[in-house]
């Protein structure tokens, strides 16, 4: 019963803290009501009892890109800055995308047939993942992992190529 | 109810036998829920006051001064009127402040120190979450509380606190590189991110003796990175008063600072756990391998003692720390983390591993 209690909280603060972060005029509450989410998020995972993922989304999540967020909003606005409301045209054809986009989703979702777990706790044993992160055979994660560390080390140097001031050659 | 110092296991599953016998399951669990949350508030508002007051005192001692010495023996209670005054002054919000981020950031940062805490060992049984991914686990929730650092900097409505709070949020961004870092070269060693385990696989042999050279490389590394971490000095220019004002906390006053200032020892009393837990044995006592007698009289002294020990021991070299170095400048900060701590640290990993491989150990 706990557990349902939890889930329902859990769940209406991800809902409530959803809809807060779209229609906040300020940019960085938008972005603590975010953290919020991911938070709440974060804690459907330790109710589910699946502690690896709940932690990765609180290290990459909460600890890594809000912070990088919230950096980059401090870097660039002021406190007393509110976003502009959109015009009401764009409005309306913002809420009919969500709504088309919403009822896709759902339609989709809903159609699903979900079987309950009956079994035992699916418990992941983190050596587990670990060696299935690093095993190269038939469901190792050995090749992803390794693309997308190339991935991400080309999107750095990127970063840097861009954010280097171009020196003036000597003449 | 069997109280017995050296072990934990058997109090805690009878007070839970107890209860779950004489309440419904889910009354049962909320009031063990509570039970744990007024005994860690209690611990850590306790701790936090003696570590005021042990600061104080070191300090003075370094600048060979007495320290407080009026309020209650050896000035003992000075922490805690300062408290009760702490409480009584007025609460201050600054005008054009965003009220409610202004009010939320010192929650975010004394949040995320309770939730870090929770998984530290304390003695046999007494440890409130043990997850098999516990050293992951810490170093996520320990990084959410900077949010709160930011948040403060930038809802008070001043440059002061805005530097500040732009100073320490790259300098934690980037120390928690460390950190992680030393805690798996730590881990690589362990074999185990579980806390229980790695205090248990010291039973022979603390780390920093069994892990010889890449585990003192860590433990140092650690220790600096703890250190910049906390914001202590001597990388405490997010705070730097002949700078800064007071950093991110300017603006607040009263119990509002109270709580910065709280969890900053209690982050202190975190890294310095850590410290004592991964590298020094935690609760384990001093064993040196066939010595009998030895092993037999250390044991005597209760694991809570042990471990209240080190982390104190720990604490005693970050006060240390504050008080001789001279404060370093932001980019002298960063030099030292990105240029030297890191590949340090990264190169120590493959040594450690090394040492595994070969099984260079005791």
């Amino acid at each position: 019963m706990l557990n349902e209690v939890m889930f329902y909280l859990f769940g209406a603060m991800i809902l409530t803290f959803s809809v807060l972060t779209v229609t906040t005029r300020r940019i960085l509450r938008a972005a603590v009501y975010l953290l919020f989410v991911l938070i709440s998020t974060a804690g459907l995972y330790f109710s589910l009892n699946y502690n690896f993922l709940a932690a990765v989304q609180l290290t990459v999540y909460a600890g890594g890109i809000v912070v990088l967020i919230i950096f980059s909003i401090l870097l660039t606005s002021h406190l007393s800055e509110r976003a502009v409301m959109a015009p009401l045209k764009q409005s309306i054809f913002s809420a009919l995308a969500t709504l088309a986009g919403a009822t896709l989703t759902l339609m989709t979702i809903l159609r699903f047939s979900f079987v309950p777990n009956t079994g035992v706790d699916p418990q992941l044993n983190i050596t587990d993942i670990g060696n299935s992160m690093v095993s190269y055979n038939r469901d190792g994660y050995a090749l992803p992992f390794e693309v997308i560390s190339v991935l991400l080390l080309a999107a750095m140097i990127g970063a840097i190529v861009v954010a280097k001031k171009e020196r003036k050659l000597k003449e | 109810m069997a109280f017995n110092i050296y072990d934990f296991t058997t109090l805690t599953h009878d007070i839970h036998v107890g209860l779950a016998e004489s309440f419904s399951p889910v009354l049962a669990t909320t009031i063990e829920w509570v039970i744990v949350g007024v005994v860690y508030l209690l611990f850590v508002a306790l701790f936090g006051l003696f570590l005021v007051y042990a600061e104080r005192k070191v300090c003075a001692a370094f600048q060979q001064r007495l320290g407080p010495t009026r309020v209650g023996p050896w000035g003992l209670l000075q922490t805690i009127a300062d408290f009760i005054k702490l409480l009584m002054k007025e609460l201050i919000m600054p005008r054009k402040a965003d009220r409610f981020l202004y009010n939320l950031a010192p929650f975010i940062v004394i949040i995320a120190s309770f939730l870090a805490i929770a998984v530290l060992p304390f003695a046999p049984g007494l440890q409130s979450l043990d997850f098999d991914i516990g050293v992951f686990y810490l170093t996520a929730v320990s990084s959410v509380g900077v949010i709160g650092i930011l948040l403060a900097g930038w809802s008070s409505n001043n440059k002061y606190s805005l530097i500040g709070a732009m100073r320490s949020g790259a300098q934690i961004l980037s120390y928690e590189l460390s950190v992680s870092l030393s805690l798996l070269t730590m881990v690589v060693f362990a074999g185990t991110m579980q806390f229980s385990a790695i205090v248990e696989g010291q039973r022979d042999a603390w780390f920093i003796f069994s892990g010889h050279i890449p585990a003192v490389i860590a433990f140092v590394v650690f220790l600096i990175a703890g250190t910049a971490e906390t914001n202590r000095g001597p990388f405490d220019l997010a705070e730097a008063e002949s700078e800064l004002v007071a950093g991110f906390h300017t603006e607040y006053s009263g119990i509002k600072f109270a709580m910065f200032f709280l969890a900053e020892y209690i982050n202190l009393f975190i890294v310095s756990a850590v410290a004592a837990t991964v590298f020094l044995g935690g609760w384990m006592p001093l064993h040196f391998g066939n010595f009998e007698s030895f092993n037999h009289v250390m044991d005597f002294i209760p694991p809570v003692m042990w471990f209240f020990m080190k982390v104190l021991g720990v604490i005693f070299v970050i006060m240390w720390f504050k008080w001789t170095f001279p404060r370093l400048r932001v980019d002298q900060i960063l030099t030292l983390e990105w240029k030297y701590l890191l590949p340090i640290n990264l190169v120590n990993i493959l040594l450690m591993a090394l040492v595994v491989l070969t099984k260079f150990h005791f």
